[in-house]
């Protein structure tokens, strides 16, 4: 830190608490992995090398709902799936997000008319923060929507008393 | 010059793994043995079948498995069937130490599907007819545990019978589901 060694006295920082609150979590979302179906090889494979998630703080996928914020539900789900799918929601920590990916997980996707045993979307069960459209969708989609999700958190007031939809 | 030199060697066993269909030589071997028992045999492809009644079910697995011609030590298959008017069920039958495979059918009424159960001739059998009975709704009678296996518990009916219509969401929801 060549540039800035004694040139400044030790210092305080005034910020907003929204701003460093907001700059903390949107910079760290743990995702869980939640993968169901094909979209979560598109989810592994943002993730990986290529594309690399840590990028924006979001590679880190935990195998427990207690460590993780984001649950990015990736895949089809099935009735017999959603009743765990709440439960794992439930058991997560907040502040939480949820991301619906593909098709399935937005509205049932391909088994929306004969799939008797697909949920047809996600968002019956718990609360979809961001729709990731695609089946499956491009890893630049999900990043796309990762991107999206950030800017939702970064305009969350903390210390306000939220209006429950 | 290296085949001649190796002549006197023991030559190494020759593996056939070639899989064959040889339901067609088992028709008159089970129609002897059977008589009436053994209704027909089919034209459809790929898989030949042989129609049996379902009373006589489990004799004439028996008598694949445990006959030294057959074999068959291995239930690769159940199927379901949807016909309209009746409902059939369809056993892929397979020797692993003679590498073929045996298919037979049966049918059965829609209002009384009763077939009798094949899980104490082979063990795989067991999960094979709970999802048989889970999506078509076939009773096989003598099974120790016919559950659903795919479907949650508090389902209602049989999907993929041709007359079964979709549930809304909301009457899932008042399931439990």
């Amino acid at each position: 830190m060549g540039l800035l060694e004694n040139k400044f006295n030790d210092n305080v920082i005034v910020t907003s608490v929204d701003a460093v609150f907001n700059w903390a979590r949107q910079s760290s979302l743990w995702p869980m992995s939640f993968g169901l179906a094909c979209c979560a090889i598109e989810m592994m494979c943002t993730g990986a090398s290529r594309y690399d998630l840590e990028r924006f703080g979001a590679g880190v996928f935990r195998p427990s709902p207690r460590q993780a914020d984001l649950m990015i539900v990736a895949g089809t789900v099935t009735y017999k799936m959603a009743s765990r799918l709440k439960q794992l929601y439930d058991l997560m920590p907040e502040p939480r997000w949820v991301m619906a990916m593909g098709s399935c997980a937005i509205g049932g996707g391909p088994y929306y008319k004969h799939g008797y045993s697909v949920v047809k979307g996600v968002d019956l069960y718990v609360p979809v923060d961001i729709y990731i459209p695609g089946c499956p969708p491009h890893p630049e989609t999900l990043l796309a929507g990762l991107l999206e999700l950030q800017e939702k958190v970064r305009q969350d007031r903390i210390l306000r008393k939220k209006v429950s939809a | 010059m290296n085949q001649e030199a190796k002549a006197g060697e023991p030559k190494p066993p020759v593996i056939n793994n070639s899989m064959r269909f040889r339901t067609e030589e088992a028709f008159p071997v089970l129609k002897s043995h059977f008589g009436d028992a053994v209704r027909s045999l089919s034209d459809t492809r790929p898989d030949r079948h042989i129609l049996v009644r379902p009373g006589f079910l489990p004799e004439i697995c028996k008598f694949l498995r445990d006959d030294p011609d057959w074999q068959c030590n291995m239930l690769h298959c159940v199927t379901g069937l949807d016909q309209a008017e009746t409902l059939a069920v369809v056993y892929h039958l397979f020797s692993m130490p003679k590498r073929h495979f045996v298919v037979l059918k049966t049918e059965v009424l829609r209002d009384s599907p009763m077939v009798p159960t094949l899980a104490h001739i082979w063990p795989s059998a067991d999960w094979l007819e709970r999802e048989t009975f889970d999506l078509f709704g076939i009773v096989f009678e003598g099974h120790p545990d016919l559950r659903r296996i795919l479907l949650p518990d508090e389902w209602i009916g049989h999907p993929l019978r041709k007359d079964y219509e979709m549930p809304t969401h909301e009457k899932l929801r008042e399931l439990g589901l």
